[in-house]
């Protein structure tokens, strides 16, 4: 029992520790990618190549002047960017992200936890950070943010459930709900190659709900300033980013692990094969986020509700058809 | 309580412990200089004009409940999807029926303009 717990905390300190550091360094990784796609050289100045930028980035807005607006409702305000950043960052609980390795001559698996409802942890944690955003806009008594945060939350639930539905035909294959069951059940072939429909769906929800473009209508800077988090300064401003930031990462190691084989992968150790895929969607979200104009909110309603929705519908019903057939 | 959620109860602990730190940490280091402009709502430099707690179009309202519908069909898909190998036909054509039934809801949703924005 001892050794569990000491293995358990030195497992959780690990991927926090890794989880964290990701996200700042994503950060930086989108500045130079961006800058690079648009002819520009990005951050250079602060470390060889801009590398210490996001510490730098870090310590400025620990030493900014923490705003609370006279007419924020105090307690709701100060709790959203809790309630946006804590969901964000024990989803990871559950991602495997390497099979077993042999340390001290113990075995030990290489994920935190495997729950035997993986994927629904994963998703009844996800939807809980549409909370922070809601509870962000209407806090500040801003108009804007109070618009940002509407729009923000009709999005994220419209495209939480096209989400939702996407991966039923992958759990369909795997026939678990852990994510550890589900990577297995690719060793043969990766469920991107079952479930391409599915695949396309998940990735266009996935940028959805982590608001990213071009589907980042909640911060519209050009009409919104900078929906739900305007009042936000300081700290508190960043720990929504971090929260976006984790959540980009935690989609994409999802995606890895429903669609692409999780850590499975020739030559190279698994762990090494988990990161290379999950950087490969990270890399993926950027290059949209400079590449795509942003939707018009109608449209981006229309086709949540009128494409997505039914196409994955749809996918369910071949899905079953195909399986019951063979 | 089964030995494979202890790990989880533990990151939220530290998830919390972090989020709590950061936010104590940025009240202690950041200056304090308050002054009625600055903690006016931001409008873009203007004064603003009325108040925020205002009303907001009904369409939002409409969109929740419709998610909490299919919601609640997603969450019965997830099991169903786990034994559909044992279920087979006579579980797929279950669902189909299911599945129909929603559709025709979704389909009158958007025959009543519920799914349009202007």
């Amino acid at each position: 029992m001892f050794e569990f717990i000491i293995i358990m905390l030195v497992k959780i300190a690990v991927v926090f520790g890794a989880l964290l550091l990701t996200v700042a360094y994503l950060t930086w990784l989108e500045r130079k990618v961006i800058g690079d796609i648009q002819v520009r050289l990005g951050p250079m100045r602060v470390g060889y190549h801009g590398l210490l930028q996001p510490i730098a980035d870090g310590l400025k807005l620990l030493f900014k002047e923490d705003i609370i607006p006279a007419e924020a409702d105090r307690t709701v305000y100060l709790l959203a960017p809790l309630v946006a950043i804590i969901p964000a960052l024990i989803s990871f609980a559950v991602i495997p992200f390497g099979s077993q390795v042999k340390i001290l001559g113990r075995t030990i698996d290489l994920y935190i936890t495997d729950v035997n409802i993986g994927i629904l942890f994963i998703f009844a944690v996800a939807s809980l950070g549409v909370y922070g955003i809601v509870l962000a806009g209407w806090s500040s008594n801003n108009k804007y943010s109070l618009l940002g945060a509407m729009r923000s939350s009709a999005q994220m639930i419209s495209y939480e459930l096209s989400m939702g539905l996407s991966i039923v035909g992958v759990l369909m294959m795997a026939q678990s709900l852990s994510l550890v069951q589900i990577v297995k059940a690719q060793s043969v072939v990766w469920f991107i190659l079952l479930q391409p429909v599915g695949f396309l769906i998940y990735l266009i929800c996935a940028v959805a709900e982590t608001n990213r473009a071009p589907f980042d209508l909640p911060e519209a800077e050009t009409e919104l300033v900078a929906g739900f988090h305007v009042e936000y300064s300081s700290m508190k401003f960043a720990l929504f980013f971090l929260a976006e930031y984790a959540n980009i990462v935690t989609v994409s190691a999802l995606a890895t692990t429903l669609f692409l084989g999780g850590w499975q992968g020739p030559l190279l150790p698994p762990v090494a094969w988990f990161l290379l895929k999950v950087f490969a969607f990270i890399f993926l979200f950027v290059w949209l986020r400079a590449t795509l104009p942003r939707f018009r909110y109608d449209q981006l309603m229309g086709f949540g509700w009128k494409v997505l929705l039914p196409v994955s519908l749809a996918n369910i019903l071949v899905t079953g058809l195909i399986m019951a057939w063979r | 309580m089964p030995i494979e959620y202890l790990p989880i109860l533990a990151l939220i602990v530290l998830a919390v412990l972090f989020a709590l730190g950061t936010l104590l940490m940025s009240s202690i280091f950041g200056p304090k200089r308050p002054t009625p402009e600055k903690l006016s709502p931001y409008e873009c430099g203007i004064t603003p004009v009325g108040t925020a707690r205002e009303r907001f179009s009904v369409k939002f309202y409409l969109i929740a409940m419709l998610f909490i519908v299919f919601d609640i069909e997603i969450v019965f898909l997830y099991p169903w999807a786990v034994v559909f190998r044992q279920l087979r036909l006579f579980g797929l054509i279950e669902m189909a029926i299911f599945i129909l039934i929603l559709c025709i809801g979704l389909c009158y949703a958007w025959k009543k303009g519920g799914l349009e924005w202007e």
